[in-house]
């Protein structure tokens, strides 16, 4: 059971945890995700994998708490181990080396951009990375990203920081010439709505946009198919065929109503943790 | 009430309408009264040609004839050296196509009930003290990829020959599709914790959530990890989909999800336990194999107040278990023989409303060897459901063959093998199982193994 090395709040809803995992920490390729599993009878879910230190055997991940097991996840500290962690699980992310690529990352999805940018800057790609969050204190990993890419673009909903709007504006701004000017590729990993927008924005431009499918996942090793999104008219498995795709054969409208699925059981399960909770607290 | 020797003793069973609605195990097993009765029967033929129908050879009338005697120990150690997973076996072989099928009773009588017997000693075994011991004693290293049947059996046998076997499960709980696949009702978490617990006291290890082709490579087994050979039996988990519209509807799983949501992250203990599955008022399963069959008497489990088979032939090309299908109907599962599904259709919401079939009937065989389903023009009619699960076949996983060099693979993506040694087209590889030959059973993936240690051992000895 892997043992937590470190772990940083990075806004009240997201956690950064460094994790003690020489195996996956040597195999991981940007792109790439681990499903985790915190309790017997808990859920596996998939994460992202932010980053990895293959000589120090450290994994990176950064979770928001948007469910049942995100907040047991976050209510871990260092020291506490996870019960299950698997991968390095799907696809990794290619890209043809030497021209600009441009991170756009919404939320949590900035964590995700982390290695990826990396590795691309290492081997001399110019990288831009557009951070998006409503405000300042919601944004992740800015600090991080701006040391490994060529320029940082922060947008705030409510212009506490950076750019005043969304992601995708400021994105539509590079693509006609401004800042670092137009990329050769864009990589977008977020909520899907934001995904889906990007893939609309850079779909008459012509840019070339892949996007990390985060569908509902059962075992993530392609087993099971319930990870199938739609591409390009046919069933792909985000867990072994993705989890990223191009952008403009993605069926976003199926994929966000899929993801839907189970939003009652996930209400009912949040409820009741809060219950025991406040049980425990009493 | 006297017995004639003609029949089988019954199995006791729990009543259909009861049964069906909680995953507590449907037979409830043989006394020690009807098993003796029951080992009675056999004839002991001067040439037991009912071990020619078991895949392990396992020496039927010797076991069942110290039954007869109350020798169960005996029995008990009969059995294990030939099959180190009698208690799942003789739950969930296809008894009526194997052993029983070449009793020489059958036909004219029913055959001696083997697979009762089987599950009877096996079940005793479970409660004496663990008599298993580990005899580890060469130094040659062997690891296994996949905790199914097949990696499960061979890692059994190649520590019975004294060699260090390590399991590499990508999973997070061993078993394969007896954990994952097959129900709680028929194959008890119980039973396979035991049998696996068996094995670990002979010396086997188990390493989870680690895949072979992600985690580590195969070659890096070899030459990171210093193991002398590999065996893989990874078995076919991909499971197919039928491309109809409709297919991604809410509420439209493939039985592989649906099962893995029950049986693998007890999904019927939500929210107790964190994984959900929601099951509507009607369920159409489309498919007649074991599968199909597990997946529709589950969502009986599950609440469905209708719970049907959708197939495209008839009940004489089912290929479930015989028992399975029984149950099955005792249960009040609905069958729609000769019923093609078309498409699904949508409620308006997204989600699923119905199933729109068309009647089907019987022509000349087809390539299978089965008869070809031709459908009757005009015949459309539509199913309503809320839920659609998908059983049609499973092939081979390609998550190891694409990451791994030098593996030869069919057009189906099973493993090429040697049908004797189950040696692959690279060196000190060898698979077994549903790897090899796509979805097929769990005592022909033990054979397999089996099979595949004893080459192994060989193997290695020749070389040094």
């Amino acid at each position: 059971m892997p043992r937590i090395i470190e772990t940083r709040r990075l806004t009240p809803v997201t956690k950064y945890f460094r994790i003690d995992a020489p195996l996956i920490a040597a195999s991981a390729q940007p792109g790439q995700f681990v499903m985790l599993r915190v309790r017997e009878g808990g859920e596996r879910i998939p994460i992202t994998i932010a980053d990895y230190d293959r000589t120090a055997g450290i994994l990176t991940i950064v979770v928001q708490e948007v469910g049942a097991t995100t907040k047991r996840v976050c209510a871990l500290e260092a020291g506490d181990e996870i019960l299950d962690v698997a991968g390095p699980l799907g696809g990794q992310i290619e890209i043809p080396p030497g021209g600009h690529v441009c991170g756009v990352g919404g939320g949590f999805g900035s964590a995700a951009l982390l290695c990826l940018m990396r590795e691309l800057s290492t081997r001399g790609d110019r990288t831009t990375a557009i951070l998006g969050a409503r405000s300042k204190d919601l944004l992740i990993l800015a600090d991080e990203l701006r040391a490994v890419c060529s320029s940082v673009e922060i947008c705030t909903d409510d212009g506490s920081a950076g750019f005043k709007g969304f992601v995708t504006q400021r994105l539509a701004q590079l693509i006609a010439g401004d800042g670092p000017g137009r990329p050769d590729c864009v990589v977008a990993i977020g909520p899907m709505a934001m995904m889906r927008a990007v893939a609309e924005t850079t779909r008459g431009p012509k840019v070339k946009t892949l996007v990390s499918m985060d569908p509902l996942m059962v075992d993530g090793t392609g087993m099971c198919g319930g990870c199938r999104v739609t591409v390009g008219g046919k069933a792909q498995f985000a867990c072994v065929d993705g989890p990223c795709f191009d952008a403009h054969q993605v069926d976003f409208d199926v994929a966000m109503r899929r993801n839907k699925q189970y939003v009652r059981e996930e209400k009912r399960a949040v409820e009741r943790l809060a219950c025991m909770a406040a049980r425990e607290l009493r | 009430m006297p017995v004639k020797r003609a029949e089988k003793t019954p199995m006791p069973v729990r009543e259909p309408q009861q049964r069906a609605h909680d995953f507590r195990e449907v037979n409830a097993g043989y006394t020690a009264f009807h098993a003796a009765f029951e080992a009675e029967r056999c004839l002991r033929c001067q040439d037991p040609v009912c071990v020619d129908g078991c895949p392990v050879q396992i020496p039927i009338p010797d076991f069942i004839h110290l039954v007869a005697i109350g020798d169960m120990a005996g029995a008990a150690k009969i059995l294990r050296a030939a099959n180190p997973l009698p208690a799942i076996c003789g739950r969930v072989c296809p008894q009526e196509s194997q052993c029983e099928a070449e009793c020489s009773m059958t036909g004219r009588f029913n055959p001696v009930a083997i697979g009762h017997l089987e599950r009877y000693v096996a079940d005793w075994e479970r409660t004496q003290p663990a008599a298993a011991e580990a005899k580890i004693t060469r130094k040659e290293k062997i690891a296994i990829i996949g905790a199914g049947p097949a990696g499960l059996v061979c890692a059994g046998e190649l520590a019975r020959l004294g060699y260090p076997a390590t399991i590499y499960e990508a999973l997070h709980a061993p078993g394969g599709v007896l954990r994952y696949g097959i129900p709680e009702f028929r194959l008890p978490k119980a039973v396979l914790d035991w049998e696996i617990g068996v094995l670990k006291t002979m010396g086997v290890q188990i390493v989870c959530n680690v895949i072979i082709g992600k985690t580590l490579t195969l070659d890096e087994l070899f030459n990171r990890l210093g193991y002398a050979a590999v065996f893989i039996g990874t078995g076919a988990g991909l499971p197919q989909f039928l491309g109809i519209p409709g297919e991604n509807l809410n509420g439209v799983m493939s039985a592989n999800e649906f099962l893995t949501r029950i049986n693998l992250m007890r999904a019927y203990e939500f929210p107790e336990t964190d994984t959900p599955v929601r099951i509507g008022k009607r369920v159409a399963v489309i498919g007649a194999g074991n599968t199909a069959m597990d997946a529709v008497r589950t969502s009986l489990r599950m609440g469905a107040e209708e719970a049907m088979i959708v197939y495209r032939r008839s009940d004489r090309e089912m290929s479930a278990r015989i028992e399975e299908y029984h149950h099955a109907i005792e249960e009040g599962v609905k069958f729609h023989w000769l019923t093609n599904p078309l498409e699904i259709l949508d409620d308006g919401s997204g989600w699923v409303d119905g199933l729109k079939c068309q009647q089907m009937k019987l022509g000349e065989p087809d390539a299978s060897g089965r008869a070809r389903p031709i459908p009757i023009s005009g015949s459309e009619f539509v199913l309503p459901a809320e839920n659609v699960i998908l059983a049609i076949g499973t092939t081979p996983n390609p998550l190891l063959t694409r990451t791994t060099s030098g593996l030869l693979t069919n057009k189906k993506g099973c493993l090429v093998a040697d049908e004797q040694t189950g040696l692959t087209s690279k060196s000190l590889v060898f698979a077994g199982g549903d790897a090899v030959t796509g979805t097929a059973t769990v005592i022909l993936a033990a054979g397999a193994g089996k099979r595949a240690a004893q080459a192994m051992h060989e193997a290695l000895a020749s070389r040094n």
